[in-house]
């Protein structure tokens, strides 16, 4: 599986070396990209901050506009929600990234969070949330383990693969969920007894834990424009996080430094670039490859398990909707980096969760939809590509008359808005996006090209 | 994918190795049930038997036949794509889309029977082939990956049902019965009861056998024409072999993506129409969802061929068909025939890879035994030192 059918290098994409023209279609004052990994990793830093730092402000305005409607654009209520809502799908995300770095096309996902969602409920049961965390990601890895099986071993196409497990996971949870939760207080074929829940704190000092002021808090409720938005989100992330959530995010940096300080994350990306070039030194492939898939079912079950000890408290049939295809796209528009995946599954946990808070919320988003439109156009009429300047700036005035001419959006739209978004996304930064070279290849030991 | 050597062996090899794979699984899968069926305390034996025994009367084969129908039709949309090297796993979005725009559409026309009909089945067709085309241009466009923009669609048309449904109606969200409004009788597709019984006895307990399954033979008889009897179905075909010697060739990639895309949708748009048409007679909420990813699976089974769909839609359509037998007399849940499915597939795309190798070889080593001694057709097992030498079937 390639991304692209072709390459589409977008107007400013340098198509040899030409050091002058390269940049002709750019104002003086542009930063100059150049090319040593440090520059590129500080531009990547750069471009976070700056989506961050707009992110905010979108927000921010958005809420000045929609008020009174809503305010719960950037508060912290709402972005503490989102960050958990977030997890189900960022860890199938991290999941898709270790499996295809080593290139092996994953989308079993969704089956192995499906996997994860019973056995986490089926060990929360027996032995507590804690273990029902580590069973849950270890069905998942099972899941993992059948696809890495099938894809390493014998060779068989990825796809076909993944799409045996979407269609044996639900059998296989409903099998168990008759013959294990059927005739328990409150389970059933489709669903599990309640289970309980890990404890959760809040960082003292800043967000008010353990009895410390609530610094942030306080900032919050100042009303500054940005900077009470920007400590609200902030605090969300700080304020009563479980610590299930903060394992989930932490393997955002440890996956980092992984796959890119440590020579088992070389060899692991080596396999997914350029399989048989890893062979030749040495590197067993196949071991690599099933590390990476393995690994990959785990992080998709660790989020089938987030979901119902974290968030649902209860194992339902079909509660994951989709939620690991979402990773597996959350995965690519993240460019197959651990931060990219986060920002992604961020903001589908946002949407997510703003569909279950309050719906003149989601008029609100509109308004959002249309002012990020809006900022997109500018930058594309700023970087002299005009059609997509043009494409977009009516596409925001649609938006822009749909909100001003209706009181309410249906409920669905928030639910369509993150596909959507990430549609767009690859229409206008497809070429940006580059996948290991040799994911989705059928490697085979010893061939020779 | 297959290398076509030039050398074949002789039939009888072909069609040993040929049937190793489907039997092969089923076995393997038949094993894997017997576990779970001991695992669960209740004999395997006698529960297969009796599936068997009520999966082989009259009414069960109806049932049978209705559950493959829709099963056939979404794994003929998704084996066009798969012809081109192109995976929709959108047929999912694109049937439900097409579903509850049609039964809309045929819920607010009023026409004599058989145009009615024909115009929602074109109307359906019309809906799957426009949001498979939305995938197509994007990957011809943009390169966007069509497993990506499909999983999107999916998503995007499933919450454009739901607000449609609940938009339109303007009813409480709690409310269960959304539906939409009730298909007149001319634009209900006739059933088959009268025309099976003119054969058999009576279909008893109420079952009827839907007449789109005329459709979805239609349907397939034309997928084969298309694929192996016409230019533009070899330009596909050879376009998901090859690309490269495609376009050298003269065939453009970006305009065969683009036709493949519109039929798979097409198909694919027709896949909730037997339910519409022929039980329900509205979109509602008992509407079959899952079967644009069931029709992967069965694709598979069937290798792309038509025939070999068929076998497979059946085949699901029969353990979908006899496994409440199962509950009733409390062998093991029913859901085990969802375990076996999985099994069925996992066996059967590992048996096809390993056949496939093995024939590679068994052809490599028969041809260079040919070209070694100059016979044309020496019998395999000749000399097995010979073939050992250089010969290497291309990967």
């Amino acid at each position: 599986m390639t991304l692209s059918s072709e390459t589409t290098p977008g107007d400013d994409a340098p198509k040899s070396w030409q050091p002058f023209e390269r940049f002709a279609g750019r104002p003086s004052w542009y930063p100059r990209p150049t090319d040593t990994p440090q520059d590129r990793q500080f531009q990547r830093r750069l471009r976070f901050a700056v989506i961050a730092v707009v992110g905010v402000a979108l927000l921010a305005l958005t809420e000045q506009f929609a008020r009174p409607a809503t305010d719960q654009l950037a508060n912290s209520t709402t972005w503490s929600i989102a960050l958990a809502y977030a997890v189900p799908i960022l860890m199938p995300a991290m999941g898709g990234i270790f499996s295809e770095r080593a290139g092996v096309v994953n989308i079993g996902l969704e089956g192995m969070l499906i996997l994860g969602t019973w056995f986490g409920a089926y060990g929360a049961l027996e032995f507590g949330p804690w273990w029902g965390m580590l069973i849950g990601a270890a069905g998942g890895a099972v899941g993992g383990l059948l696809h890495a099986i099938a894809t390493v071993s014998f060779g068989v196409d990825h796809i076909i693969s993944g799409a045996a497990i979407l269609v044996m996971a639900p059998g296989i949870t409903r099998f168990l969920s008759d013959k294990i939760f059927q005739g328990r207080p409150g389970g059933g074929i489709t669903q599990s007894p309640r289970v309980e829940d890990v404890a959760s704190f809040s960082i003292p000092f800043l967000a008010g834990g353990a009895g410390t002021a609530d610094a942030l808090g306080r900032i919050e409720g100042w009303d500054w424009f940005w900077i009470s938005d920007a400590a609200g989100i902030l605090r969300g992330f700080l304020w009563q996080v479980s610590w299930l959530t903060l394992i989930a995010y932490a393997t955002v940096p440890v996956s980092v430094w992984l796959l890119w300080r440590t020579s088992w994350g070389l060899r692991l990306r080596s396999c997914g670039e350029h399989p048989i070039a890893a062979d030749s030194l040495g590197v067993d492939v196949y071991r690599y490859k099933y590390y990476g898939v393995v690994l990959s079912g785990a992080f998709a079950g660790y989020g089938g398990a987030f979901l119902v000890i974290e968030l649902t408290g209860i194992y339902r049939e079909g509660q994951t909707a989709g939620r690991g295809f979402i990773g597996l796209a959350t995965t690519i528009f993240g460019n197959w980096r651990p931060v990219g995946a986060a920002l992604g599954g961020l903001l589908f946990g946002f949407t997510d969760t703003l569909q279950l808070r309050d719906r003149s919320a989601v008029h609100g988003l509109l308004l959002m939809v249309v002012l990020a439109l809006g900022l997109m156009a500018l930058v594309f009429l700023i970087r002299r590509r005009y059609r997509a300047a043009a494409g977009l700036a009516v596409a925001a005035g649609g938006f822009a008359v749909w909100h001003y001419a209706t009181e309410t959006v249906p409920k669905q739209f928030p639910q369509a808005l993150p596909y959507i978004t990430v549609l767009l996304v690859l229409l206008f930064y497809t070429s940006k996006l580059r996948m290991p070279a040799a994911d989705g290849m059928r490697y085979r030991r010893g061939q020779q090209q | 994918m297959s290398t076509r050597s030039t050398h074949r062996l002789p039939a009888h090899r072909r069609l040993t190795l040929a049937l190793a794979a489907p039997v092969a699984a089923l076995i393997l899968s038949l094993a894997v049930a017997s576990i779970a069926l001991v695992l669960s305390g209740s004999n395997p034996f006698p529960a297969y038997g009796r599936m068997f025994s009520y999966g082989f009367e009259l009414e069960t084969l109806v049932d049978m036949v209705n559950r493959a129908t829709p099963l056939y039709l979404s794994a003929v949309a998704v084996a066009i794509g798969f012809r081109m090297n192109l995976f929709n796993i959108g047929v999912e979005g694109q049937y439900i889309l097409a579903s509850i725009i049609a039964a809309q559409v045929a819920a607010e026309l009023s026409l004599p029977a058989p145009l009615h009909l024909v115009v929602i089945i074109l109307v359906g067709m019309a809906t799957g082939s426009v949001w498979a085309l939305i995938a197509g241009v994007l990957k011809v466009t943009r390169g966007i990956h069509e497993v990506i923009s499909t999983i999107m669609l999916n998503a995007i048309s499933i919450s454009l049902v739901v607000a449609m449904l609940f938009r339109q109606w303007d009813v409480p969200d709690e409310s269960l019965n959304q539906e939409t409004a009730e298909i007149p009788p001319s634009g209900r597709m006739p059933d088959l009861n009268g025309f099976v019984e003119l054969f058999t006895r009576e279909i008893g307990k109420g079952r009827v056998l839907w007449g789109f399954v005329i459709v979805a033979i239609i349907i397939g008889i034309l997928y084969w024409i298309y694929v192996a009897r016409t230019r533009p179905g070899y330009d596909l075909r050879a376009s998901g072999i090859n690309p490269l010697a495609a376009e050298a060739s003269g065939v453009s990639p970006k305009r065969t993506i683009i036709v493949a895309m519109a039929l798979s949708g097409a198909v694919g748009g027709l896949v909730g129409l037997p339910e519409v048409l022929g039980r329900d007679y509205a979109y509602g909420l008992q509407f079959t969802q899952n079967l644009g990813f069931a029709g992967i699976a069965v694709a598979l089974l069937g290798q792309n061929h038509p025939g070999g769909i068929a076998i497979g839609a059946l085949v699901f359509g029969f353990l979908d068909s006899a496994a409440p037998i199962l509950d009733v007399h409390g062998d093991a849940p029913q859901e085990i025939v969802e375990i076996m499915k999985g099994i069925i597939i996992f066996a059967a795309v590992i048996t096809y890879v390993v056949v496939q190798r093995r024939r590679q070889d068994e052809e490599a080593r028969a041809a260079s035994l040919a070209m070694g001694s100059g016979e044309p057709d020496p019998p395999a097992e000749a000399s097995s030192d010979a073939a050992e030498s250089d010969t290497r079937p291309a990967t």
